[in-house]
């Protein structure tokens, strides 16, 4: 480049939030479409349970009323809900279609469909629906599916979804000559993204087109579109996934579920659009849970605690289907289990386990979070118990600069390349140890400061980023010289629109207010990869990059024709093209989008481009520490303070990098303390409201300072970028669970075990007479 | 009476009448019959704020509100708080403060700091804490939300409009 | 999750409503603050026939002090206004001091002391500061016009005394000394959650320094709000200290015999009630009489 890059890395104000700020986003349920009518879903109120009939006359009965269906009455094959990623071998007998036929798995599963004129007509009709069930003992814990004494897909004849095992080295020479060995079971609690605006779709359905026509769709639209277009037996360019303003996703928004084909099938029935907006019950059993793993764990060291091998069994329970993230939860704990450490053996045995709850899919770190929990607090224990400080082993163990690239084996079956990029993570927690003050702290574990006793807890992590398809992008200068960018990469809230522009400014070299980025829906450009594994920045902003780049190159063409000269005395800078021999000569982009449009109807001042980094990932990485306050007499923890090291190549615009950080920390928080999807016996989930699911608010925060490190850029593109989405999520609960340990050092409690509160804590401190 | 019931408030500074249905939610009456979509439905059970208005003055979550109990207000909404085009003092803060992601809690958390301020211009950073805990986010982490609020109501008492 | 249908009345008179409510049949409500009936509706779990809507009733609100020092609350007054209200910080600190405790700002806005009291959620914070003060809650029904003393008002997990038809008019405080020793803590999972455990406390002391009348109450513990006659009784007559603040929270863990729930067993509420009863106590004596800053 030879312009400067006033915006890259500068903390550009976002583009998006204007509209936001003053109520005129465009949100799913702030879609009107003429003649439209609205959908609610009749769940089942079993966890397990045969279907023996199903009566829909009361609710057809209802005026305003327009249809009521269910299995039976849907003219198709019900196609199955798709494996998008993790599709291991023998998940395809667990796979969901969209509605129950002669079974229900899980307390939320659909059973019928009420189309109505307004929402509150439906769900009179919903009340109105009789189905007779037989219910069926439901299956609950990992150790019960794994029993297999009640089946939940009988076909199946099995309740394990799949397993295998993943290792490197030798893990039986490991462990049989190691002088230190330590085995510990770790859970972590089952919670999900819930993002604040729940999920909702409108579909138009015409089949005689054909059309269908899917708004509220997000995430993976190309992906998404491929599949409903096989479902509904439709060329894919008869299918148009439509992105508007999406109130967050964090994983769980955007994949296919069950409505993504329940919605067209109601359009269709009905000749119009049909409307459905999931409310907040529907959304916590209906939208994935993630986070809900078994992990039994075992580590050898040499006496001064070298890590020897590491070997694990992981249970993932995955809920009552497999749907679009397959294996991603528990396959990611097993690959991430060994961290960034030097592990020379490693094995794990990984168990997928059918239960009657909520299917599972990916929040935020997915499988990491978990990981980070388990080894971080085992190598505490291992510290503790060879006397050694906390940061020192992890010192001895992290690995050194010289003995990166590192290719960690095939630790999920089939990814036989995966290579940890240059790093130094010494250096990342090097800088939280200095941020901390951990010196100061490390020998004062357990103080009592104003009645509360104090700790203070350390956790490393490394996690990938940047995986997945190919990105697309396409930058038009319209003839008023402004400039839009299309992507296929989906916007989800975290300023893809601000972070696009402020590239593609910066190769065009000029004001960011003249660009207008367009995202995610299918209409845009020919395809896409979409937007997840925080991939946009290195995905999406790569390809507008390289469009950009195009765009100038082409901006050069068009001036050496129109001036009827050689290119190669012209110059691109400050958003015009320069002749050399005539400095006086000038042409603008927007003179030159007039001058292409002049040359003919199909010609433009654009360019294409698609980045792909062929499947190199970057890996993030850092360390997180946090200082608790705890009241033993009550159970009750403050973090005082929290800090967090980062590194992830180089910032796009640092604020929006500060915002995902302390965004995904605290969301960490509540995962470690509040977030908790309870069952009881029966399958039935008690936490079925935000009375009883608890979302961290704004009194619960630790002061908090987030740095992003900027020393090891991406190998894999040109810019440097790693993902920033998810590292301040993915050590919480390792870092607050050190803490809470360290703090209450006098007392010798443990804590293995998600979500830490008050009762479970008062729990642990009465079994040791305190 | 279940039928429809004869509504006349005052939205934003302009008269409103419609009829609804006495089980009609005022938060559903804004955004389906006003079409006022700014305010945005987060839970319905009154615990997540995004609903949040302002009613006479105070703070209310519009979903545990029926319209008809709405007769004859004075309703602002997160569309009444500019002037213009010219953002308030507190949206402009919230802009400068990266307060905001995906922006679908953000409504609520302007109309709720709108009466926080109006009420006690000079909060303390726990009490803005305080006041703002009945709106979640799941985006920021509420730490430059908290900023904002400190930062526009250090602006208000400095008479920059 | 909308609310099934209801015929709504907006009276703008306590006649009036009496009038509605007894045309319309057992399965009308009252409707006061709304914040937590209404969820209930939106759930679909209440389903009322009628609204009779008392947000229009005037009568209904209002924070006053009488001749005699008693502290009167009309039954619509929001609990914002509580909390907000100079006259109460001096009328009845213990209930100044509670009200920030419940829901949120937008709840306080709209939620009003009797919809609370009606309510009756055991875990709720005006249950237990009305049972601790030993209040007097004036109502009106079909039969007329009573007045229930709190200890007589709850009777169970969301039921009270009052019948069919009746409603909560005034909450009246006796007088509090301004010279009362008082203090409220209460823990819940977030900062405006219901009370896993909390407890209510006030002593007065007499010329010679020894406690002449103490209160002691729980909320979160059982199925309405909790006296507890037993540590009451321990600290009757003697002069206030660590050891006798101890041995009133034992007596405190003795009498109670909370339910378990989702966050928390029995044996936390139980401990931990021990527990804030001691520092409750030890916070009450600190505390510098007369009155208390917000």
């Amino acid at each position: 480049m030879t312009t400067s890059s006033p915006y890259i890395g500068a903390s550009v104000k976002r583009l998006e939030d204007r509209r936001f700020l003053t109520g005129t986003g465009r949100y799913i349920d702030d879609v009107k479409l003429p003649d439209m009518a609205v959908m609610a879903i009749y769940r089942s109120p079993h966890a397990h349970a045969r279907i023996n009939s199903i009566d829909l006359a009361a609710a057809r009965a209802v005026p305003g009323v327009i249809d009521a269906f269910c299995a039976a009455d849907i003219d198709m094959d019900l196609p199955v809900i798709p494996l998008r990623l993790a599709p291991f071998d023998g998940f395809e007998r667990f796979l969901q279609r969209p509605i129950a036929q002669d079974k229900v798995r899980f307390v939320g599963e659909p059973v019928a469909v009420v189309i109505a004129s307004d929402r509150y007509i439906a769900e009179d009709a919903l009340d109105l629906i009789e189905v007779d069930f037989a219910p069926l003992p439901a299956v609950t814990s990992v150790d019960q599916a794994a029993s297999g004494e009640t089946l939940i897909h009988e076909d199946a004849g099995e309740n394990m979804g799949t397993r295998y095992t993943v290792g490197r080295g030798d893990t039986d020479d490991a462990f049989s000559d190691a002088p230190y060995t330590r085995r510990e079971r770790f859970t972590t609690n089952r919670h999900g993204a819930v993002p604040m605006e729940t999920r909702g779709l409108i579909a138009e359905f015409d089949p005689d087109a054909p059309l269908l026509r899917l708004y509220g769709a997000t995430k993976v639209n190309f992906f998404n579109r491929r599949h409903l277009a096989a479902a509904f037996d439709l060329p894919e360019e008869a299918v148009e996934l439509i992105e508007t303003d999406v109130g967050g996703g964090f994983g769980a928004r955007g994949e296919l579920y069950p409505e993504d084909y329940l919605v067209p099938i109601a359009s269709r029935r009905n000749g119009r659009p049909v409307k459905w907006i999931e409310d907040r019950r529907e959304n916590l059993t209906a939208t994935n849970h993630s986070r809900d793993i078994v992990c039994d764990l075992e580590i050898a060291t040499s006496n001064d605690g070298k890590i020897l091998g590491m070997r694990a069994t992981v249970q993932g329970d995955m809920g009552a289907y497999v749907r679009t993230n397959g294996g991603v939860v528990a396959s990611k704990a097993a690959q991430f289990l060994p961290g960034p450490y030097r592990v020379p053996s490693f094995s794990c045995d990984v168990q997928f386990l059918i239960t009657n709850k909520t299917p599972v899919g990916t929040f935020r770190g997915p499988g990491r979070f978990e990981a980070n929990f388990c080894r971080e607090r085992l190598l505490d224990m291992v510290a503790a118990d060879l006397n050694i400080d906390p940061a020192e082993l992890r010192l001895r163990n992290l690995m050194e600069p010289a003995e990166l690239p590192y290719r960690i084996g095939e630790l999920v079956p089939g990814d036989v390349n995966a290579t940890f990029d240059r790093g130094n993570y010494p250096s990342a927690l090097n800088q939280l140890l200095d941020e901390v003050g951990y010196a100061d702290w490390k020998d004062r574990q357990g103080e009592i400061i104003d009645g509360r006793a104090h700790g203070l807890g350390i956790a490393c992590f490394i996690e990938s980023s940047a995986a997945g398809p190919p990105e697309t992008a396409r930058v038009t200068v319209a003839p008023d010289g402004n400039i839009e960018i299309r992507t296929g990469a989906s916007s989800v809230g975290q300023g893809t629109e601000t972070g696009l522009a402020q590239i593609c400014a910066d190769y065009l070299a000029i004001d960011i207010d003249r660009i207008n980025v367009l995202h995610g829906s299918t209409t845009l450009v020919p395809t896409g990869g979409g937007t997840f594994h925080s991939r946009n920045t290195v995905m999406a902003g790569n390809a507008v990059r390289m469009a950009a780049e195009a765009l100038r190159t082409r901006s050069i063409e068009l001036a050496a024709l129109r001036w009827n000269t050689d290119a190669g005395g012209l110059e691109y800078r400050d958003g015009a093209v320069h002749r050399g021999d005539d400095p006086g000569s000038i042409l603008s982009l927007a003179e030159l989008a007039a001058f292409a449009r002049s040359r003919g109807p199909d010609e433009a001042l654009a360019a294409d481009a698609a980045f792909d980094n062929e499947g190199k990932l970057s890996y993030s990485y850092g360390a997180h520490a946090a200082l608790v306050a705890v009241d033993v007499a009550t159970g009750v923890i403050e973090v005082k303070k929290y800090v967090l090291t980062e590194e992830i190549g180089r910032a796009l615009n640092p604020a929006m990098v500060q915002g995902q950080a302390v965004g995904g920390l605290v969301q960490g928080l509540g995962g470690t303390f509040l977030d908790h999807m309870i069952y009881d016996e029966d399958g039935q989930l008690l936490t079925g409201s935000f009375a009883d699911y608890l979302l961290p608010t704004s009194t619960e925060l630790p002061e908090i300072t987030a740095i992003a490190l900027e020393e090891s850029p991406s190998e894999f593109n040109p810019m440097g970028f790693k993902g920033a989405g998810e590292g301040g999520i993915v050590a919480v609960a390792a870092a607050v669970g050190n803490a809470v340990v360290h703090a209450l050092n006098a007392h010798g409690i443990q804590i293995n075990d998600l979500p830490i509160t008050p009762n479970r804590l008062r729990a642990a401190l009465r079994a040791t007479g305190t | 009476m279940t039928e429809q019931h004869h509504l006349t408030l005052t939205v934003n500074g302009r008269a409103h009448s419609c009829d609804v249905e006495p089980r009609m939610t005022l938060a559903d009456c804004l955004r389906e019959r006003l079409d006022l979509t700014g305010t945005h439905l987060g839970c319905e059970h009154g615990v997540c704020g995004a609903c949040t208005i302002i009613v006479d003055g105070a703070a209310v979550r519009s979903c545990l509100m029926f319209a008809v109990q709405a007769e004859g207000a004075e309703i602002t909404t997160v569309e009444g708080l500019a002037d213009g085009e010219t953002l308030s003092v507190l949206q402009q803060a919230f802009h400068d403060n990266f307060a905001l992601q995906c922006g679908f809690c953000t409504p609520g958390f302007l109309t709720t700091a709108e009466t926080i301020l109006a009420e006690n211009p000079s909060p303390t950073r726990a009490e803005v804490q305080s006041a703002i805990s009945g709106n979640i986010c799941r985006c920021t982490g509420y730490v430059p939300i908290i900023d904002a609020i400190l930062e526009a109501a250090e602006r208000r008492r400095a008479g920059k409009k | 999750m909308k609310p099934p249908k209801f015929d709504y009345f907006a009276p703008d008179s306590i006649e009036s409503a009496l009038t509605l409510i007894a045309e319309h049949g057992d399965d009308a409500r009252y409707l006061a603050g709304g914040q937590s009936l209404v969820p209930m509706m939106n759930f679909r779990v209440a389903a009322p026939s009628a609204l009779i809507d008392l947000n229009g009733i005037a009568t209904l609100r209002g924070i006053k002090v009488d001749k005699n020092s008693r502290l009167h609350i009309g039954a619509m007054t929001r609990t914002r206004e509580i909390e907000m209200d100079s006259t109460i910080a001096s009328a009845n600190p213990l209930l100044h001091a509670a009200a920030p405790h419940i829901a949120h700002i937008q709840i306080r806005n709209r939620g009003t002391i009797g919809g609370s009291l009606a309510h009756a959620d055991p875990a709720a914070e005006m249950p237990g500061i009305v049972l601790a003060c030993n209040a007097e809650i004036n109502s009106i029904g079909p039969a007329g016009p009573r007045s229930i003393a709190a200890g007589d008002f709850f009777e169970g997990i969301y039921s009270t005394a009052l019948q069919d038809g009746e409603m909560i008019t005034e909450i009246v405080f006796p007088p509090w000394p301004a010279a009362r020793c008082w203090a409220f803590q209460e823990i819940s999972r977030r900062e405006g959650d219901f009370a896993m455990i909390g407890i209510a406390a006030w002593f007065d002391l007499n010329e010679t320094g020894e406690i002449s009348a103490a209160s002691l109450t729980a909320i979160g513990a059982g199925d309405t709000p909790l006296r507890l006659p037993a540590a009451e009784e321990i600290l009757s007559g003697q002069p206030p200290g660590d050891v006798l603040f101890a041995e009133a929270a034992q007596a405190a863990v003795n009498e109670l015999d909370p339910g378990s729930d989702l966050h928390a067993s029995a044996e936390y509420r139980r401990e931990v009630g021990g527990v804030l009863v001691e520092r409750a106590l030890k916070t009450a004596l600190q505390r510098e009489a007369p009155g208390y800053t917000a």
